[in-house]
């Protein structure tokens, strides 16, 4: 299969035309030395063999739609509108790059500026950007953020942020010689634990992070944790699960100065993890100079046509260079689209019914994981995951619930070496009550089965 | 290309006025015209120490920064906060109202670096 | 080109009460809420979003999308972007739901064929750049050249020459990503000025290498869209001062079975899957980064990558991993459409990918050269610069062609990058356009030229044809509108 559209023929003419006689003269720049030798590369497929040799590939792998899905852990299985493929598909859309020519990009650039607005709306910030790679990078850049502004170098992460978060955070700091603390948490609540007042380094830090709900599926006490870095002088930084927000109090009511958040629940397939789309967002101006990342904003022509440009340019790399706030260049821009389309589709009321549904179907998942004898790990209240304990190995248990079309939690121990008894169960609006039922009712069997 | 009367100027093309104690200092009319339509600048803080050669802040156009080089030593006195919400008043008015910082000299001798307006005149002739 | 419709944003369209979608009702019983969480936690002001029907959200982005240029509606020579034709097949492999519906953290049994794909673009890029391991995690070229340079960091380290070795050089052509990757990695930047052919210049070069030399990052061919000869020796220089040479991948679409970066000496590549593997560029990402480096340099890599054992594949950390770029295992949806595109190439296709890229390129160059400046007038690969500083003498800057360009349908080149050539025009055709659009590109740029000495005043309206005209973008930097916010619909 070919996408080259010139004939030999036409190849041959016009390397002709410019005084040639091969295609290989060309590259006659290159060394001889250095001419590659074939590639050893498998044979070229015609489109109706890839399309099997793919299929065959695909069908190697056990998708959510072989698998009723428990397993969250910052990916999750929520429900996706028809409309969205067939919307963010369009060519328009999906072969276009970043709109430098404005004139001929408004599509792109209005949906961006929707998507800055309904971020910022959500959040409850003043400006988010048009996003970043994912919810890890856009944390990281928001912790360098920190640092900048308030010129220190250490950073306060916690114990139950996503400990995969915690170490792409902590490779982007180290590679700029900042300092990583690690606040634990309560082991009886879930929920970070402030340190003593006497610590040297309170007065150094920049920021402290928080994860809301953090990565147990607690629901963190904001209030104490936002005085306190205050006190310090330095920021609030919420990482934050979107879909929670029709419910829970927004980061800018607490007083958070950066918020950022992994975008892929919002609409986005799943997708073995990505791509998905960090989004970023801040509580006020002093903070928009330094934010990382392209912004669009409105303006107009000469006859006052409303447009949208890339704007505040200066701060990134292909005008800044080394000076730069970020080397971000291409984001994740499409998937930003299928956001701001999935949360224009939900809207306000949808948001909130697929928040609340989220909170009541895992509440019933911990009563029936109750009735068949397993106990909620800890004590905070949870959004749509909830960690549980049980006297059986929780990855044998996720392989023996394969076997019975369920996908079940993630074993803590994955992570978490104390937490070996534990695992962390995930409940989106997708999942029904009669799931729900015989998901606990088969565990309930396994763990009675494993005991005798 | 404007050169106003009576300033002295710096070869990177800031202007420097007497005003008692403290002189004020600015972009020239060749510096803002180079940058085009100025969309921010930053305003350095009060009690700031400039070094002369190095550069105490910026401003900025569209596509592009320009670091303002500072003529002379100094302690910054007073600051233009207007230019926060009025970067256009270094295009409009670059050697009254679009003044950038006022600064107090740590000695006398900062006069004999800089270029009188004529001297100036000439040396735009060269670049 | 949908012209002159105005479309209001959706938060300007929104009734009260209304919604595009519906959720089945809830099927479990419920508890009160302050059972579950106290109020304090709970939301009090309502976030402002959409309320809209389905058909309007489709009218909606159906109508934004129409306001918007993209390869499927036309030529779009953006140097250095590499935007081609983006395969429609490939878009439903990676829709099947094998690969879009599964989950990172399933057990490594259930998703067999995505490990298998995984490992088997790692050994293909590793065979196309000449290099040994990859890793598939950066989301980006960018993020690519952030998780080299913290590998040539923790090489050094290893050497205990990390705190000796700091600086990084970088050509005064390269990418602003180079150095703002650079400065992320905590190095300082030197810049290497370039020679009169356009390539790295050797004696600044060498004035620059020295014990602090971390590395040279270099993409070759050039952002000129040229290549540097003198690769062997500037590769050689570099190694025996101690330093380590990085591939910027951007430009990889000129040299597929041509030329591999892992002969020409270096030890690190990145590769932008969205440019030379034509996964579609998305209105600006997802984009995928993928590095691949020597043997040497394998245990360093971020983790996980993907290996082969006995009992199948395996997701796993190797011994001196510099830690984890992003979260889960990269873009990997957009890693599946570059899988594809490798398969459907194989050798042949691919070289002849590179092939015509090159070709097309010169063809538009050499036809061009009579009307454009070409302040490098030699052999180009796949993209070539040209300057417009024959028509700014005449009061047409490279801004207001590329405008009018936009007036006769095609997106305009990269303009005023490099940075080294006054008034650039950086050209780069690809290789799935044909000899028809390119004489017509010839044609158009032709008249341009021609119409900047006829009737210069005429391009500062330009462009007129779109559906906005030419966008005040300093009013935009400094009123910073930002986002939507009167209070109406509230």
């Amino acid at each position: 299969m070919s996408y080259i559209p010139n004939t030999e023929e036409q190849q041959l003419a016009m390397v002709d035309s410019i005084g040639f006689r091969t295609i290989s003269e060309l590259f006659s720049d290159i060394p001889k030395s250095l001419l590659a030798k074939p590639l050893d590369l498998p044979s070229p497929l015609a489109e109706s063999k890839l399309v099997k040799h793919m299929q065959r590939l695909a069908a190697k792998n056990m998708g959510l739609d072989q698998l009723v899905c428990f397993l969250g852990a910052g990916a999750y299985d929520h429900l996706r509108p028809s409309v969205i493929p067939h919307l963010a598909g369009r060519g328009e859309f999906l072969t276009a790059y970043t709109p430098y020519q404005a004139e001929i990009s408004q599509g792109t650039l209005q949906a961006i500026f929707e998507f800055q607005t309904l971020i910022a709306e959500l959040t409850g910030m003043e400006v988010a950007n048009a996003s970043m790679y994912d919810g890890a990078t856009a944390l990281a850049e928001a912790a360098l953020l920190a640092c900048n502004v308030t010129r220190r170098s250490k950073v306060a992460l916690p114990e139950n942020l996503h400990p995969e978060w915690t170490s792409v955070v902590r490779i982007y700091l180290e590679s700029q010689n900042i300092e990583t603390i690690m606040l634990p948490y309560d082991s009886a609540s879930g929920c970070v634990q402030l340190p003593e007042a006497t610590e040297s380094w309170l007065t150094e830090l920049a920021a402290v992070v928080l994860q809301q709900p953090n990565f147990f599926g607690c629901i963190e006490d904001v209030d104490p944790i936002a005085s306190w870095i205050k006190s310090h002088q330095g920021l609030l930084i919420m990482a934050v699960d979107p879909i929670s927000l029709g419910l829970l109090k927004s980061p800018g009511a607490y007083g958070a100065d950066i918020v950022v958040g992994d975008g892929g629940v919002l609409g986005n397939p799943i997708s073995y993890g990505g791509p998905s789309v960090g989004f970023f967002a801040v509580s006020g101006s002093g903070l928009i100079r330094r934010m990382p990342g392209r912004i669009v904003g409105e303006t107009a022509d000469a006859k006052g046509n409303r447009g949208y440009v890339l704007t505040l340019q200066t701060r990134e790399q292909h005008i800044r260079r080394e000076k730069a706030t970020s080397n971000i260049c291409t984001n994740q821009a499409l998937n930003a689209l299928v956001a701001t389309i999935y949360l224009s589709l939900v809207g306000k009321s949808g948001l909130k019914q697929i928040a609340y549904q989220c909170l009541q179907k895992t509440a019933y998942l911990r009563s029936v994981m109750e009735k068949v004898g397993f106990r909620q790990r800890f004590s905070a209240p949870f959004f749509k995951e909830v960690a549980f304990t049980g006297e059986v190995n929780w990855q044998d248990v996720q392989d023996h619930m394969i076997q019975q079309g369920y996908l079940s939690g993630l074993p803590l121990n994955h992570f978490y070496n104390e937490l070996s008894d534990s695992v962390l169960m995930a409940v989106t609006e997708a999942r029904t009550k009669e799931e729900i039922d015989e998901f606990a009712s088969l565990l309930g069997g396994y763990a009675r089965g494993s005991k005798n | 290309m404007q050169v106003a009367k009576g300033l002295l100027y710096s070869k990177d093309h800031e202007w420097v006025k007497c005003e008692g104690a403290s002189i004020k200092i600015g972009i020239t009319d060749f510096a803002q015209d180079k940058l085009g339509d100025v969309v921010f600048v930053e305003v350095p803080s009060l009690d700031d120490q400039l070094i002369q050669g190095e550069p105490f802040t910026v401003v900025e156009s569209v596509k592009a920064v320009s670091e303002i080089i500072a003529p002379i030593d100094g302690t910054i006195v007073a600051v233009n906060d207007r230019l926060e919400d009025s970067p256009e008043l270094i295009n409009e008015d670059c050697y009254g109202q679009g003044w950038i910082v006022s600064v107090e000299p740590q000695d006398e001798e900062y006069v004999d670096n800089l270029m009188t307006d004529q001297e100036y005149e000439i040396y735009l002739k060269e670049v | 080109m949908e012209v002159k419709t105005k479309i209001p944003l959706l938060l300007e369209q929104s009734i009260k009460g209304r919604t595009g979608y519906t959720i089945a009702e809830l099927d479990v019983p419920e508890v009160p809420l302050q059972e579950l969480i106290p109020p304090a936690y709970l939301r009090v002001e309502e976030p402002r979003l959409p309320e809209v029907s389905e058909l309007e959200v489709v009218r909606y982005f159906t109508g934004l999308s129409r306001r918007n240029h993209g390869v499927d509606v036309g030529f779009y020579p953006l140097g250095s972007c590499t935007m081609k034709y983006n395969p429609r097949v490939h878009e439903d492999m990676a829709a099947l739901a094998g690969f879009s519906q599964i989950h990172p953290y399933q057990p490594a049994s259930t998703v067999d064929g995505a490990l298998e794909m995984m490992y088997e673009l790692d050994t293909y890029l590793a065979e196309i750049s000449g290099l040994a391991k990859s890793t598939l995690q950066p989301a980006a070229g960018a993020h690519g050249e952030l998780a080299g340079l913290l590998i040539i960091k923790a090489f050094h380290k290893q050497n205990g020459e990390d705190q000796q070795r700091t600086e990084m050089i970088i050509p005064d052509a390269a990418h602003g990503t180079n150095p703002a990757s650079a400065m992320m990695a905590g190095f300082s930047v030197r810049t290497v000025v370039s020679n009169k052919r356009g390539g790295v210049d050797l004696a600044a070069l060498k004035s620059l290498l020295g014990p602090k030399t971390a590395g040279l990052m270099l993409t070759n061919p050039n952002t000129l869209g040229l290549f540097d000869e003198n690769i062997i020796e500037i590769a050689d220089l570099v190694h025996a001062a101690g330093g380590l040479l990085y591939y910027d991948g951007a430009n990889a679409n000129a040299i597929l079975g041509i030329v591999r970066p892992g002969d020409m000496g270096f030890d690190i590549v990145h590769f932008n899957l969205h440019k030379t593997f034509s996964t579609p560029h998305g209105g600006g990402g997802p984009g995928a980064g993928p590095i691949v480096v020597k043997q040497e340099l394998a245990p360093f890599l971020p983790y996980p990558i993907i290996e082969k054992g006995s009992n199948g594949y395996a997701l796993v950390k190797p011994v001196h991993s510099i830690g984890r770029m992003k979260s889960f295992y990269g873009n990997f949806g957009v890693l599946v459409r570059a899988y594809a595109y490798i398969r459907t190439h194989g050798y042949p296709g691919l070289r002849a990918v590179s092939e015509n890229a090159v070709l097309n390129a010169n063809y538009l160059m050499h036809h061009l050269k009579e009307y454009f400046a070409l302040p490098y007038d030699r052999l180009c690969m796949h993209e070539f610069v040209l300057s417009g500083k024959w028509q700014k003498k005449v009061g047409v800057s490279t801004l207001d062609m590329a405008k009018r360009m936009l007036d006769y349908g095609i997106h305009a080149p990269t303009i005023y990058f490099p940075l080294i050539v006054e008034e650039a025009i950086m050209v780069e055709p690809t290789e799935t356009e044909s000899k028809e659009v390119l004489d017509h590109f010839i044609f158009l740029m032709q008249r341009i030229a021609q119409e900047a000495i006829d009737s210069a005043e005429s391009f500062k309206n330009a462009p007129s044809m779109t559906p906005v005209g030419r966008l005040d973008e300093t009013r935009a930097a400094r009123e910073r509108v930002l986002r939507f916010s009167t209070q109406e619909n509230s």
